[in-house]
């Protein structure tokens, strides 16, 4: 299959990238990993003017913290680098459980987070674990730079907020407070096919109670899906059977799933509800370390 | 010489770039449209055939070669981008006489049916054993993931690798 004509440009620079994206707005798009976009463009569902691919500017590949604590993921940092980061075992375990059930070990070897991100396929994993996590993503306009939470990021499927000219640059996770949990549950086929259904739960505690809870749904929506009734029934509260019940119940009232070839909405609905329940009990009072 | 349109009739005022590429250490020099794949570079730009497209929609890995010694699958990246870089095709694993011990170890093993996914599976086993040379049964099945074998034959893949790693320690000869 070949991707229909396109003119390609690699600039070397954040600036030069710029350049181009003012001077073509809508019909440029950016090639980072291509994990996602090469496959767009042969099977034609994308055809830009002009591919503006990124991959030598310097500077774009760390993931790295600030001294407070805040996680930087930059627009070239593969999956790969994630998987393997001593940085995220512990202090980012939501994170960390997240990067080895991206896709396909191939495809971690070249695709990014913020890539996938902007792809803003509601079967994206990286999308729940950045509302999990109450992240947001970096981008780089005409105007300047800009911040916009993960929650407002995807506007639908395949449709991103950034504005024509924008360019993503980094994906951003505030430090967490107290004993930091979290884990990413998927259920997929076969390796590298999409999530059936896929929950993340990050979770901060002061003792036994949960200070700070985030649960995100993958696959069951137009979006990834912020159970935020799941999460507020947590908040305030300790860890329990009870608790734990009442939120895997809330969050699979948020999903939106449909039937399809991998399962019907009920199924994927009992998945998310499942899952929670799993993703939670691993913190639940009492529950072996 | 040009890809990605045929190569008889030569379109006037087609965007081609100059790219150089170190394939299995020799370097080329070649003119290509943005949008070839480095997949279609290999098997008809340079006919290095050994380089299978399966799928076409990055699923099966049959297509997978290593870009600067790491897996990649070649129907999914644009051969511009391989502008510098050094590309190993199954072809540039070993020779007839001088096999790669992941070579030796599908022989050995019989690790392979159809053979359709078998210079995918070598290439991404062989970029395991250089980055861990004793790897447990577990890491064979995980690294190989990406890679399907239609044939299910992957009981003789997954021995077939851990023989190379032996080999490759010096525990067999």
């Amino acid at each position: 299959m070949y991707p229909s004509r396109f003119r390609y440009e690699a600039p070397r620079s954040l600036d030069e990238a710029r350049a181009l994206l003012t001077r073509f707005g809508d019909e440029a798009k950016i090639l980072a990993g291509g994990q996602s976009l090469v496959p767009l463009l042969k099977l034609r569902f994308a055809a830009p003017e002009l591919l503006v691919d990124i991959n030598n500017i310097p500077g774009l590949d760390h993931h790295r913290e600030d001294a407070d604590g805040t996680l930087r993921i930059g627009a070239l940092c593969r999956h790969v680098s994630l998987e393997r980061s001593a940085l995220l075992p512990g202090r980012h375990p939501l994170m960390a459980s997240a990067a080895p059930l991206i896709a396909d070990p191939i495809v971690r070897n070249r695709g990014t987070l913020v890539g996938s991100l902007c792809h803003s396929d509601p079967q994206g994993d990286w999308a729940s674990v950045l509302l999990a996590l109450g992240g947001s993503i970096v981008a780089l306009g005409p105007s300047g730079r800009r911040t916009i939470p993960a929650s407002e990021f995807s506007l639908g499927p395949f449709q991103n907020a950034l504005l024509p000219g924008e360019i993503a640059i980094e994906a951003v996770v505030p430090a967490a407070q107290g004993h930091v949990s979290g884990s990413y549950l998927k259920l997929e086929r076969r390796v590298g096919d999409f999530a059936t259904a896929g929950v993340a739960v990050a979770l901060e505690m002061s003792g036994d109670t949960v200070t700070r809870a985030g649960i995100a749904l993958t696959g069951v929506g137009p979006s990834n899906i912020a159970a935020t009734a799941a999460e507020q029934a947590l908040t305030g509260r300790a860890l329990t059977t009870d608790t734990i019940d009442e939120a895997a119940e809330l969050a699979a009232a948020a999903a939106q799933p449909r039937s399809d070839h991998r399962g019907s909405a009920a199924y994927k609905r009992h998945v998310v509800a499942t899952f929670v329940r799993r993703g939670l009990q691993r913190q639940e009072v009492g529950a072996a370390a | 010489m040009s890809y990605g349109q045929s190569s008889v009739v030569r379109e006037v005022g087609v965007d081609e770039r100059r790219i150089t590429v170190t394939v299995n250490g020799e370097k080329r020099v070649v003119e290509v449209e943005p949008r070839l794949l480095l997949a279609h570079l290999l098997r008809e730009g340079l006919a290095l055939t050994g380089t299978h497209l399966g799928c076409d929609t990055t699923s099966c890995g049959a297509c997978t070669v290593l870009v600067d010694g790491t897996p990649v699958k070649s129907c999914t990246m644009l051969a511009v981008q391989a502008d510098g870089h050094e590309i190993t095709t199954v072809e540039g694993l070993g020779t007839p006489s001088e096999l790669d011990p992941v070579q030796e170890g599908f022989s050995r093993e019989h690790a392979l049916q159809c053979g359709f996914c078998t210079p995918g599976m070598m290439l991404t086993s062989h970029a395991l054993l250089e980055s861990n040379p004793d790897p447990s049964e577990e890491e064979v099945r995980w690294a190989i993931s990406g890679n399907l074998c239609r044939c299910t034959g992957y009981q003789n893949i997954v021995k077939a690798v851990l023989w190379a790693a032996e080999k490759k320690s010096g525990g067999v000869s």
